[in-house]
């Protein structure tokens, strides 16, 4: 009886290890996929303005090429989009690009062996800075190739309720709320006077990437564009880090923005009279009577010289893809002036290309709310790009739920440790 | 609940079929019985030492033993395997270097005080939870039982929270409980500041109650099942003896389902020592400060978000024995002495 077991247990360890080194076998295609052409299959967002950018793109590529055909496809439902490539990416089921590709996930992508390195194209990295400018630059890996295409960005801008303003009786035309002084007392005028609940509500969860809508925006722009990591090394333990935290430990403390999970749209009900938000809030705000500023520094900044945080998505081309050389001219493609007008038209978001005004004036003549944006586009700073970029942003997010959101501990030396937790996670082999 | 480890023909073993040997081994391993009578083995010759002496009887169960081998027992062996590299998913045919840690995953396991706070998390959790869903799923089970009028008004209501989707009931619960919700409303002066899932003291005991509430209508229905398998003649000459409503529950109901008891206290114990989607949705993220975080939270932000699946494996396989030995303890102060 006992012997049985014993027979079964080694049997079953004999099968799951056969199992386990079968694993590391075989080979990922390399040079000649990236010379192959043929029909390949690419996923975009399931947002209805680039779903339609997305069928526009596919059905105009497949016209003029019927022998590289594209099937495309939304991302497939999950819990997020970067848990369903990653999956994929272990499954070896990843299409061929994907047009959502967060830039924190690269590292991570890149680590699992799922990207192509798209600096092997020839002629790549010249066409990828040409079209996107500097802001490439922070797209970069650490090996100094591209993993990914930068695409489009959401740079991030303060909206404000102009009637809630009047109401609070506030100058809606000269709102202040570019010093952290001026930006706390509209603040608290706009809650005393009874006009909103709250100034401000960014979610007060504490998922990974909420630090890109309230701590990233305004350390971007307090430190003119930094990165929370340079040179393996958090930064956010110096006098501007502590500046942005103590801003919103402040707004917290006051009780000026809302510490519970948002469920609705807090900006749309007029439950908050602020909202941190990109290009694509234009059209979904419509019935509100909103104006923009860019987000605010401690003794103030020019909107021409403030920076923020880009929210963008790039393209990903995966290395489960057979005919990468057709994937590699879909990019070129998919990133020509043309359709980048189209994605500006259609969606509203930013193209990463550094002369947008001059690139669309007739789209911005017409539109003049994306001018802020637009402007905003060449000052960015997006996540910082490694394999561990997802578990840093993570630490930071612990320690602002911490100190920030629940004002719990000394705020200098909460950020002394932070920055020490990041450093190690962002070096974590 | 029927209990095949206390056969009383257990004594005849090798003329037992295979089938009913399976059914004795898992029983077996989890009441320790009577080990002593399997000592056999070594006379018979090799294929029926491999296969039994009725070889169909393991076509048979093969179905399953495949299903739990492949669901079950290679995740778990990939799991134990993965803990102690340095592991991560990677593409097909990717070539990558994933080094042999040792313990290391599990050093940083107990040295992470995150994860020690999820531990503790989920201790009051389960504190919380167990009892509670223990002590009214039998109260109403019991309730149910006896009530003549409405009775299947009742029981869907108890089991309509366990059908429904965690995500849209979370919603109302969200409602209910935020800063201005209507619970806060009604309690006015007395409302809890910070407001219920953002108070980190009190985050914790409201998923716990709210899992409660929602797991409830299943284990009704286990009690309910368990009650009315409980002789009427064991009420009658309780009566007759001259007990009450409240003696006759405390000396015939409660002791007539221990069995189904048992695995109440199991059942509950192992979802709950899984909580995920609660700190997830509910609290966003196990906030505040990590408060309402649970060991399977941290493991999904570990293993899937972070790209650190072999440190993931290592609290997946420190919540096993976790589980196991809370679970050991219960069969063995609440399970009698089968």
């Amino acid at each position: 009886m006992k012997r049985r077991t014993w027979i079964a247990g080694i049997a079953t360890l004999a099968v799951a290890t056969l199992a386990l080194t079968g694993c590391s076998g075989g080979s990922g295609g390399g040079a000649d996929a990236m010379q192959a052409h043929g029909p390949i299959t690419v996923w975009y967002s399931n947002n209805a303005q680039e779903l339609q950018w997305g069928k526009a793109m596919v059905a105009s590529w497949n016209s003029t090429h019927p022998k590289e055909q594209i099937k495309g496809q939304e991302v497939p439902a999950g819990k997020t989009t970067e848990a369903v490539i990653g999956a994929a990416i272990t499954a070896g089921t990843t299409p061929c690009l994907v047009f959502n590709n967060l830039p924190a996930a690269t590292g991570q992508f890149q680590k699992q062996g799922g990207l192509v390195d798209l600096s092997k194209f020839p002629g790549a990295n010249k066409y990828i800075t040409d079209r996107s400018g500097a802001s490439a630059d922070q797209y970069k890996s650490s090996d100094g190739d591209f993993y990914q295409m930068p695409w489009k960005s959401n740079p991030v801008v303060i909206f404000y309720n102009k009637d809630l303003f009047t109401k609070a009786g506030l100058d809606p035309a000269n709102p202040k709320l570019s010093t952290y002084t001026d930006f706390l007392a509209t603040a608290k005028k706009l809650v005393s006077s009874g006009a909103a609940p709250y100034a401000i509500y960014p979610s007060p969860t504490s998922e990974f990437f909420q630090p890109n809508f309230d701590f990233l925006p305004l350390y971007a722009a307090e430190t003119k564009g930094q990165s929370i990591i340079k040179d393996g090394k958090a930064t956010i333990n110096g006098q501007a880090g502590y500046d942005v935290a103590n801003f919103w430990k402040t707004i917290y403390a006051d009780n000026l923005a809302g510490k519970d999970p948002v469920q609705s749209d807090v900006f749309a009900s007029g439950k908050a009279a602020m909202a941190i938000v990109g290009p694509w809030a234009i059209p979904v705000y419509k019935k509100v009577n909103w104006g923009s500023v860019p987000v605010p520094t401690k003794s103030g900044t020019s909107a021409e010289n403030t920076w923020t945080f880009p929210d963008a998505k790039n393209i990903g081309m995966y290395t489960s893809c057979k005919n990468q050389g057709t994937a590699w001219d879909v990019v070129q493609f998919a990133t020509s002036k043309a359709q980048d007008g189209d994605l500006l038209q259609v969606t509203g978001q930013m193209p990463i290309r550094p002369d947008l005004k001059s690139d669309y004036p007739d789209f911005f003549a017409k539109n003049p709310a994306y001018n802020l944006f637009a402007s905003q586009t060449s000052r960015t700073v997006d996540d910082p790009n490694g394999p561990n970029a997802i578990a840093t942003l993570q630490d930071l997010r612990n320690f602002y739920s911490k100190a920030v959101i629940s004002g719990q501990g000394d705020l200098k030396s909460g950020l002394d440790q932070a920055a020490a937790t990041m450093t190690a996670e962002w070096n974590r082999k | 609940m029927t209990r095949p480890g206390t056969h009383p023909d257990s004594g005849r073993d090798g003329e037992r079929s295979q089938g009913e040997l399976e059914r004795g081994e898992v029983v077996g391993a989890r009441h320790a019985p009577d080990s002593s009578i399997r000592t056999g083995g070594s006379k018979h010759p090799l294929h029926i030492r491999l296969f039994g002496r009725n070889p169909l009887g393991a076509l048979f169960s093969a179905p399953y033993l495949v299903f739990v081998a492949i669901v079950f027992a290679y995740p778990l062996g990939f799991a134990v395997y993965m803990s102690f590299f340095d592991y991560f998913f990677t593409a097909p045919g990717a070539h990558v270097n994933r080094p042999f840690v040792g313990l290391a995953n599990f050093v940083q396991v107990f040295t992470d005080p995150a994860v020690m706070q999820s531990f503790l998390n989920v201790l009051v959790f389960l504190v919380i939870n167990v009892p509670l869903t223990v002590v009214l799923s039998i109260v109403l089970a019991s309730a149910l039982n006896s009530v003549v009028h409405a009775r299947a008004f009742f029981s869907v209501s108890f089991y309509i929270p366990y059908v429904t989707a965690s995500v849209a009931v979370i919603g109302v619960w969200l409602f209910l409980l935020n800063q201005n919700g209507l619970v806060n409303q009604l309690l006015g002066p007395l409302a809890p500041d910070p407001s219920w899932l953002i108070n980190p003291v009190l985050a914790m005991p409201t998923i716990a109650l709210f899992v409660t509430w929602k797991g409830l209508g299943f284990y009704i229905l286990l009690f309910l099942a368990a009650l009315q398998s409980v002789p009427g003649e064991l009420y009658e000459s309780a009566a007759t003896d001259g007990a009450g409503k409240v003696r006759q529950f405390f000396s015939v109901s409660v002791p007539g389902v221990r069995p189904a008891t048992v695995l109440v206290l199991l059942l509950a114990t192992i979802t709950g020592a899984n909580l995920f989607t609660e700190p997830y949705l509910l609290t966003g993220g196990g906030g505040p400060n990590g408060a309402s975080t649970s060991p399977v939270l941290l493991m999904y932000q570990q293993g899937i978000e972070q790209g650190h699946p072999g440190y993931a494996a290592a609290i997946g396989i420190v919540l096993v024995v976790f589980v196991l030995i809370i679970a050991l303890l219960q069969n063995r102060f609440a399970g009698g002495r089968e």
